[in-house]
């Protein structure tokens, strides 16, 4: 038995099933992140102490180079599928190999970010600014890692299914892709509202 | 995929099985089971209420108020999200929907059993709060902080069993919308699909949007309860005549526009596949075409988008303010329209219909008037002025027990009793059946009636002594014993159903040789009963008309299934 539309696309939908279950997925995560940015802004407009809570101590150079960083690996992440798009597996795995650096690199600046807060004394209790930045920085770093875990597994032995279904593959790279870029995007919105505004 | 041909071993066809049909009954299964046992809890709540502080008989100890409190809690939260959710949207949708659109399986069948496990995962850490030392989680289903993030283990270990839940909820619906669009059979168009299906892919848009918020709520409970942010605790808090370590700052009312935006949402995931069971039965039993199919459709369709802007009428007695109570009033009296629709275009069917009373007919006709009651006394309770007396009353317990117990709890028997024989191939015993419906109807009714009288008369929910100590309650505190001796028989009530199901199970002859023995015209009647393994139907099925063409004039036979070309077999 074989369910159909896996990698051919439904005449009438125009859809193969596991993009509209990605569409689907990043729908739920936009409620996610939405229910974070709210409490977010429920909780900062109804605290008149908010200015004291030292947003400012946090590292925008560090964050902008992460944002970079970032915005590098959604490239290379197209760049990937493009490539396997043109039959191409050897550059795949170059611009595959540079998302995951890029991933890898963003988790190490974050980590260092992480610990210069928590040597100067501040933690998530300290105050609801640093609450709010620990949690949803690190939700967001939960988000990074299961990336890092879907792409390393097309990159290492998930690669096989190149020999036998080309097709299905490349959609898998693109269901990925997507979901890398909503990572990407989450970040974008995260990066002004807790280091800029 | 997996090959049909070679056979699967024992661990893949029954316990980690990817066959959407094993993975409905392992859903099946399981939440009855937490039905049943989420319902134990109430029967010996009901003796605290009854006689209080008197010994539980035979077990011979007290249920001190803590437990009492802890077993609410757990009642709530196992009787919704670990019962009646995965028996509507886990059992029906998944063993139901592929075979109603034609499909041979779902969409993602690995994610159906991740969603089956995870859901398993959840329950079993949410049971884990039993044997904790303070008892499981007590601050009721609801949560409502500071309280809970002050309360002991148990609500750590009830956040971290949501988050399994959600995630299982969310596999198992995004499966379902997948499949309802993608593997509809040829000549299965939009408005061609069972009302049932519609309202399983209108719920699952609900459990795809709502659910999430609510995940974002418990991480933020948990991290207040393991890291000691302040999201939800306000500066100056007391507890027991201390001050806390909290930071401060938060805010509790965050938690409920959280909690309520799943929450309202939930109540229609609740009761829409309910009315999705309903009306294909009372089209099957009144062999008349559903009384206005299009509206239905849309009127479910309007309610999904409405339930997600009417959750604060939940919070009227907050302070969250008089504008956002206006506006949160007049979204609840607008979404009771299309609510009203669909009940209406139900009873409708009715007229004029030769209607055959068998166990699946009488729950479902007696699910009607049950769900009116309950949408009913709802009705002031969106009304800010009149939810000021009744709130947290025994008025909303009243309530909403109507809509789910004797409504969605009537709707899955109904349905249970419809879709044996599909499942089994053999029909449950009609005369056990009627016993269990009668009674059961009668008790149902005789636990909840009397609460609303309790409730108008203002006798609060969730006091351990129920009422006693208060004086505005001496006046109606004698129904509580009638109440409980309702719920105790309706304890009893069960035996003849669960009886007839291992009755039918343990039945070896007069098998149903008929693949469709009640002359349905929906597409799973057109597959063997009980299907064939995996992969469900024998040839790829064609849908050559719409879902409810019972009598047709002029035809032979009084149904036209929607799968035979000619119609009139």
């Amino acid at each position: 038995m074989k369910i159909p539309y896996n990698e051919e696309l439904r005449p009438d939908t125009g859809l193969y099933n596991a993009k509209l279950g990605i569409w689907l997925f990043l729908a739920s995560e936009v409620m996610l992140f939405g229910g974070l940015f709210s409490a977010y802004i429920m909780l900062r407009l109804s605290d008149p102490n908010w200015a004291n809570y030292g947003q400012s101590a946090l590292n925008v150079p560090l964050a902008t180079l992460n944002t970079a960083v970032l915005i590098s690996s959604s490239v290379t992440m197209v760049m990937s599928w493009v490539s396997l798009k043109l039959n191409d597996l050897k550059k795949y795995k170059f611009y595959m190999g540079l998302t995951l650096l890029c991933s890898f690199g963003f988790l190490i600046i974050k980590y260092i970010e992480y610990t210069s807060k928590f040597d100067h004394g501040l933690y998530p209790s300290t105050n609801n600014f640093l609450a709010v930045y620990f949690t949803l920085t690190g939700l967001h770093g939960l988000h990074v890692i299961g990336g890092i875990l879907v792409n390393g597994y097309f990159f290492g032995p998930g690669i096989k299914m190149w020999n036998t279904e080309p097709e299905r593959f490349t959609n898998r790279i693109e269901v990925a892709g997507l979901y890398w870029h909503f990572v990407d995007l989450v970040w974008i919105f995260l990066f002004p509202a807790l280091y800029l505004l | 995929m997996t090959d049909s041909h070679h056979e699967e071993s024992f661990w893949r066809k029954y316990i980690f099985s990817i066959d959407h049909k094993v993975i409905g009954i392992q859903y099946g299964i399981t939440s009855l089971l937490f039905l049943l046992f989420g319902f134990s809890l109430m029967l010996v709540m009901r003796w605290q209420l009854a006689y209080p502080d008197q010994p539980l008989p035979l077990l011979g100890l007290r249920l001190s108020p803590d437990m009492y409190n802890s077993f609410g809690a757990m009642h709530g939260t196992i009787m919704i999200f670990l019962g009646v959710v995965p028996v509507v949207v886990g059992a029906f949708g998944n063993y139901l929907v592929p075979l109603q659109i034609g499909a041979c399986d779902m969409a993602f069948p690995k994610l159906n059993m991740a969603s089956y496990w995870s859901y398993f995962v959840g329950g079993i850490v949410m049971l884990m709060g039993f044997v904790l030392p303070g008892g499981a989680a007590s601050s009721g289903w609801t949560s409502y902080p500071p309280l809970s993030v002050v309360a002991t283990t148990g609500q750590t270990v009830w956040l971290i069993g949501m988050v399994f839940l959600i995630t299982s909820s969310l596999l198992g619906s995004m499966n379902i919308i997948v499949t309802v669009v993608q593997l509809r059979a040829p000549g299965l168009t939009w408005m061609r699909l069972p009302f049932f299906v519609w309202a399983q892919f209108v719920t699952s848009f609900l459990l795809v949007l709502a659910f999430p918020p609510l995940e974002a709520a418990a991480i933020f409970q948990l991290m207040d309860r393991l890291a000691f942010t302040s999201f939800f605790m306000p500066s100056g808090l007391i507890v027991g005549g201390a001050t806390t370590a909290y930071a401060g700052g938060g805010s509790p009312l965050l938690w409920q526009h959280l909690f309520w935006f799943l929450a309202h949402p939930e109540v229609y995931v609740l009761i829409l596949p309910a009315l999705g069971v309903v009306g294909e039965i009372i089209s099957n039993n009144t062999r008349r075409p559903l009384w206005g199919y299009k509206s239905l459709v849309y009127s479910v369709i309007f309610l999904g988008f409405m339930s997600f802007i009417v959750w604060a009428h939940h919070m009227f007695l907050t302070g969250m303010g008089q504008g956002m109570s206006m506006f949160f009033a007049v979204t609840t009296m607008i979404i009771s329209v299309p609510s009203v629709v669909i009940l209406s275009c139900l009873f409708i069917s009715l007229w004029g219909g030769s209607i055959r009373f068998n166990t699946p007919m009488l729950f479902a006709l007696s699910f009607l008037p049950m769900f009116g009651l309950g949408g009913l006394t709802g009705l002031p309770l969106g009304l800010p002025l009149s939810d000021i007396h009744l709130h947290d009353t025994y008025y909303v317990i009243s309530h909403f027990h109507y809509v789910v117990a004797p409504g969605t709890i009537f709707a899955i028997f109904a349905g249970i009793y419809y879709w044996f024989p599909k499942i089994t191939g053999k029909k449950l015993n009609g005369v056990l059946g009627k016993i269990h419906f009668l009674f059961s109807f009668i008790f149902m009714n005789g636990i909840f009636f009397p609460m609303l009288i309790q409730g108008l008369a203002g006798v609060s929910r969730r006091l351990a002594d129920g009422g006693e100590s208060y004086a505005h309650a001496q006046s109606v505190i004698h129904y509580n014993e009638f109440m409980s001796m309702s719920a105790w028989l309706l304890g009893l009530a069960q035996l003849p159903f669960i009886l007839n199901i291992i009755l039918t199970l343990i039945k070896k002859k007069d098998k149903v040789a008929d693949p469709n023995p009640w002359n349905a015209t929906t597409m799973e009647w057109a597959c063997p009963s009980p299907p064939i393994g995996h992969g469900n139907f024998e040839t790829e099925p064609v849908a050559y008309r719409g879902p409810y063409e019972y009598s047709v004039p002029d035809h032979k036979n009084d149904f036209s299934p929607q799968f035979d070309k000619l119609g009139d077999k």
